[in-house]
């Protein structure tokens, strides 16, 4: 899978979980989720299920915990791809 | 302080109508919601039919967003969102758009159990070690106060949001905790409404205790019959009603239509002693309540001219008529008109006091009684009790004056509450 087909993919994911002052447009590699796209922390659970749903693989607690921007996510995500 | 309290909006999401419009429609001509539910009789259930609100998806878009919608499988929250949202642009109020909550504005929406469905994929979940794939929304979906917290958050209400709790008897009970919360100057407006899931997990206690028609299955819209010699148990139903309840004050201020006057009421419990147990009433209790209700009311005996009773289809109708008699001390063609929806809705537990209450609210809007269906044949019970004509089989023109609505509920509890005509002074 290239990069930018698994960011396209990764967007789609976010994209649902914006508060309706956040536009898709505003999605950028370094973003933050919380603090840049105001993603209700709650919803980060559902990100991390529909990563595992999309990617087929499996984000531990600790991945969890250093999900905090877009680049870390597909960071997660190329190293779970890899380890398969 | 001792305020008085009017209703100024109401919304519904009922099985024989959604939305105030065919609602009002259904009960017009005695339309039945009663349907037979192939899901009921696939699992082997000896009651297939119930009552269930036709919700379109689409219609679902309206109160929810992409986002709120996903993984959403609890159907009590969406009854109760549709009505709860519609009672509220009802009474001309909007959602809060400012950045400060609605101090004055409080809600009470009850509920039995909420969002079954979801806690029973939660349960499949967990059995299989898969307890991290809940996701976020399996704790909202099933705290019995998810329904006061999602119209807490869609509405912006800053004073009392809570949800009660006390079976059949939740939503009438409600209403007189919201009324008495107003009347109290603790909020100036009040959400106040209960919502019940749909469902076999929901109706399956029902059926087990083999309280539900067996013989209907073929016939749906026959098996409920309040009040009639051939009733032979009720008919599970869901959905949500919702009333706004608001100071006069604050409805005058506001220059809004006003549906009628909350006198007050009364609950109690018969604290299943003497003929109470767990799931029948004491009829000493029973009859305190109203009367009671009344004297809170601050109304004569003789004034209450339109009764909507709990009215199941049981074999305790009879008893109950007998428990209004006494209480009101009135018989035969003296007693007021009295009729029971759940004919045409079933009895949708939890939900069946807001349901029956916006119902009966409706009552003075249209100027009628609503009629009675599937009771041609009154039990003799009754009718050696009061008059037949006080049991209209037919939509009656008629403009009530003072309506008593009550509801009793496993638990041997009671709630009865005061309407009256509103008119301009």
């Amino acid at each position: 899978m290239q990069d930018e087909e698994k960011y396209q993919k990764l967007k789609d994911i976010i994209k649902i979980y914006l508060p309706e002052d956040v536009a898709i447009t505003d999605i950028e590699k370094d973003s933050h989720l919380m603090n840049n796209l105001n993603i209700n922390s709650a919803n980060l659970v559902d990100i991390v299920l529909d990563v595992e749903d999309a990617f087929d693989i499996r984000l531990e607690n600790d991945d969890m915990d250093q999900m905090q921007t877009v680049n870390d996510a597909m960071a997660i995500i190329d190293a779970k791809l890899k380890e398969k | 302080m001792n305020r008085r309290v009017v209703i100024t909006g109401l919304g519904v999401c009922a099985p024989n109508g959604v939305g105030l419009t065919d609602f009002t429609q259904s009960l017009l001509d005695g339309k039945s919601g009663i349907r037979h539910q192939p899901n009921l009789e696939k699992l082997g259930f000896g009651c297939q039919v119930a009552g269930e609100p036709l919700v379109k998806d689409n219609l679902i878009d309206n109160y929810f967003t992409p986002l709120e919608r996903r993984g959403l499988n609890a159907t009590g929250i969406v009854y109760g969102v549709i009505a709860g949202v519609d009672a509220w642009k009802d009474a001309g109020l909007e959602k809060n758009t400012s950045n400060e909550p609605f101090w004055d504005r409080g809600i009470i929406f009850g509920t039995g159990i909420l969002g079954v469905d979801k806690f029973r994929e939660a349960i499949h979940l967990i059995d299989e070690g898969s307890v991290r794939r809940l996701g976020s929304t399996s704790v909202i979906q099933t705290m019995a106060s998810g329904i006061s917290a999602y119209l807490g958050g869609l509405l912006g209400c800053g004073n009392q949001v809570t949800t009660n709790s006390a079976a059949c008897t939740t939503g009438t009970e409600g209403i007189i905790m919201a009324y008495e919360r107003i009347s109290q100057g603790k909020a100036e407006i009040m959400l106040t409404g209960s919502c019940s899931d749909s469902g076999p997990y929901v109706w399956g206690g029902f059926d087990a205790m083999r309280i539900l028609p067996r013989g209907y299955n073929d016939n749906p819209t026959k098996a409920s019959r309040p009040m009639s010699a051939t009733a032979s148990g009720f008919i599970p139903g869901s959905g949500a009603g919702a009333l706004v309840l608001e100071s006069l004050e604050s409805a005058q201020k506001r220059g809004v239509h006003i549906y009628a006057e909350v006198l007050g009421g009364e609950i109690n419990s018969g604290g299943q002693m003497g003929e109470g147990s767990m799931t029948a009433p004491n009829s000493i209790a029973v009859q305190r309540c109203i009367r009671n209700a009344v004297s809170n009311a601050g109304v004569q005996l003789t004034d209450v001219d339109v009764i909507n009773g709990h009215l199941t289809a049981t074999a305790k109708d009879g008893l109950e008529i007998e428990n209004w008699s006494k209480s009101l001390e009135r018989k035969g063609e003296d007693f007021p008109y009295v009729n029971s929806f759940k004919g045409a809705v079933g009895h949708c537990l939890a939900a069946a006091g807001s349901i029956e209450s916006v119902a009966t609210v409706l009552q003075f809007k249209e100027k009628v009684v609503f009629k009675n269906v599937n009771c041609e044949d009154i039990h003799p019970e009754i009718t050696s009790l009061i008059s037949e004509t006080r049991v209209p089989r037919e939509t009656l023109s008629y403009a009530p004056r003072v309506i008593a609505k009550a509801s009793f509920g496993f638990g041997d509890v009671n709630a009865c509450v005061i309407f009256k005509a509103y008119l301009e002074e």
